[in-house]
């Protein structure tokens, strides 16, 4: 089956109802290449080298970037609260706001969006280069399945390291937090530490590192879905990159509202 | 003893015709160049024949199996027995020359001695010294990416090979010594090859048979010897620059 032709902007209805069937279309092709994963990481024998080194390459490479980001969001966090919440006798709430803040949304969510940036594009040119350079084509030849070498240990990798750098944010984040809030606002740190040990549950962190692991499959599905139907030479790897860092951002930021719905019941 | 057949295929994608209804038999051993101008599906057919697209209609027998009722599994295993040489040699990037070679020995558990006396035998094979084998494929010329590519092909010993252009962008010296290449796999390992190329002198050395493909089908087979006698335009068109090397 194939894409419906190009039609003229002139004509909209016909503009509309083709953009939406490529959409379809494509939708289709991503559950495709996660049905196919899926079955690889379950049913077949996992490459763990390539494994291996994609978790280096997603979740080590990414420490630095994660480090500099939580860091400063907390400490800009608690520059913008810290004084509002002393001036209404709030200041033991600040630990509360600022590790909820972390925990439910901001460390899933910038993290994932960092690593689709820094990730996503990496993996939709290295496969998208690939393909135009004719060794996907060459791995099928020597009896490899692209799936199986290239796109189930990209998702295995994303989606058990996207959690541990949420962790490791959140940590960053709220100790960036603590910092400034001390400094700025004197708030003490046993403050800022009652109100997390007394509001914060620890489902607030794990419905966090549930979202991790959708947006680590979301970053390596789409990343690797883009390469892998990247067409037109080096043209073609530039648009699958940005395609990919694109659409994975949109679907991490539409995902994270239902998700926060599901996992918070909001 | 035919290895390979092609039955009535045809091949098309998005509504444009490609091939149509391919009728050839491929004889164990020989070397069949196909020829023809660029976009007449040449490259297309050595994917059909490889298993990497599938035919709209018609099918290919290889060894005598239909290869249209194979499912994914089958296919893995009869790939084994063919090895393809692709026209940008296709070296994967992130890998060593050594871990080309050996990638698809890996892939069929042999022992990492194994490996690498193989890799060594192919490295001597297709003449290239085996300081290359920790080289990695940015740092190689067309020809030694080549080279390569064809020992990443026969490393399995596969009783088929094809070559797609394999002389594409190379000067006419090292262009010779990869046609030189091809014969003399031909002569030592008895593989039955197929050659895609409008490269003329390439076609002419390594050729045993000879078929043009043109606006989507095969509208000439002619034996090396007979090429003289060829009978369509195009062929001739093809040979005219080249009648004392025929």
């Amino acid at each position: 089956m194939s894409l419906p032709r190009k039609v003229k902007f002139s004509d909209p209805l016909a503009y509309f109802g083709r953009n939406i069937t490529t959409g379809l279309f494509r939708l289709g092709e991503l559950i495709q290449i996660y049905l196919k994963s899926f079955k690889a990481i379950f049913f077949k024998t996992i490459f763990w080298k390539n494994t291996i080194i994609q978790m280096e390459q997603i979740g080590i490479r990414s420490l630095p970037i994660v480090s500099i980001f939580s860091l400063f969001t907390g400490m800009v966090f608690s520059l913008q609260l810290a004084k509002i919440f002393s001036t209404f006798g709030l200041s033991s709430q600040l630990g509360q706001a600022l590790t909820l803040a972390f925990a439910r949304e901001l460390s899933p969510v910038l993290t994932g969006v960092v690593v689709a940036g820094r990730v996503g594009s990496s993996i939709a040119a290295e496969i998208g280069s690939m393909k135009v350079t004719e060794q996907i084509e060459a791995l099928e030849t020597m009896s490899t399945d692209p799936i199986d070498y290239l796109v189930a240990p990209r998702i295995v990798a994303a989606g058990f390291m996207l959690p541990v750098l949420v962790t490791y944010a959140n940590l960053i984040g709220i100790i960036g937090g603590v910092v400034v809030a001390t400094i700025y606002a004197s708030i003490p740190p046993t403050n800022f530490a009652d109100g997390v040990l007394t509001f914060v549950t620890f489902w607030d962190f794990i419905g966090g590192l549930i979202k991790a692991l959708f947006f680590g499959l979301i970053i390596a599905g789409v990343g690797t879905y883009k390469g892998l139907y990247t067409e037109n030479g080096a043209v073609g790897v530039g648009k699958a990159t940005t395609e990919a860092v694109v659409v994975a951002t949109i679907i991490i930021f539409i995902i994270n509202y239902f998700l926060s719905m599901m996992l918070y019941n909001l | 003893m035919s290895v390979i057949s092609l039955v009535n295929l045809h091949y098309q994608i998005d509504g444009q015709v490609i091939l149509t209804d391919l009728n050839l038999e491929f004889k164990k051993g020989e070397t069949f160049v196909i020829m023809g101008p660029s976009g007449c599906g040449k490259s297309t057919l050595l994917r059909l024949i490889m298993g990497l697209v599938k035919p709209t209609a018609g099918w290919i027998e290889i060894d005598g199996v239909n290869t249209s009722i194979l499912s994914k599994k089958d296919w893995q295993v009869l790939r084994r027995k063919m090895g393809m040489v692709f026209q940008s040699a296709a070296l994967f990037d992130s890998m060593t020359v050594f871990d080309n070679i050996a990638f698809g020995l890996r892939r069929e558990k042999m022992s990492e001695p194994l490996i690498k006396n193989r890799v060594l035998e192919v490295l001597s094979i297709v003449g290239l010294d085996h300081s290359v084998a920790d080289k990695m494929p940015a740092d190689l010329s067309g020809g030694m990416k080549k080279r390569t590519a064809i020992a990443r092909a026969i490393a399995f010993e596969p009783p088929i090979l094809l070559y797609d252009e394999p002389t594409t962008g190379l000067d006419p010296i090292i262009a010779d010594t990869i046609n030189d290449l091809i014969c003399e796999l031909q002569d030592r390992l008895e593989i039955t090859s197929i050659v895609v190329t409008h490269d003329i002198i390439s076609a002419l050395k390594v050729a045993d048979r000879v078929g043009l493909l043109y606006e989507t089908d095969l509208v000439e087979v002619k034996e090396r010897a007979d090429l003289k006698q060829a009978e369509h335009p195009l062929m001739k068109e093809f040979l005219k620059n080249f009648k004392s090397a025929i």
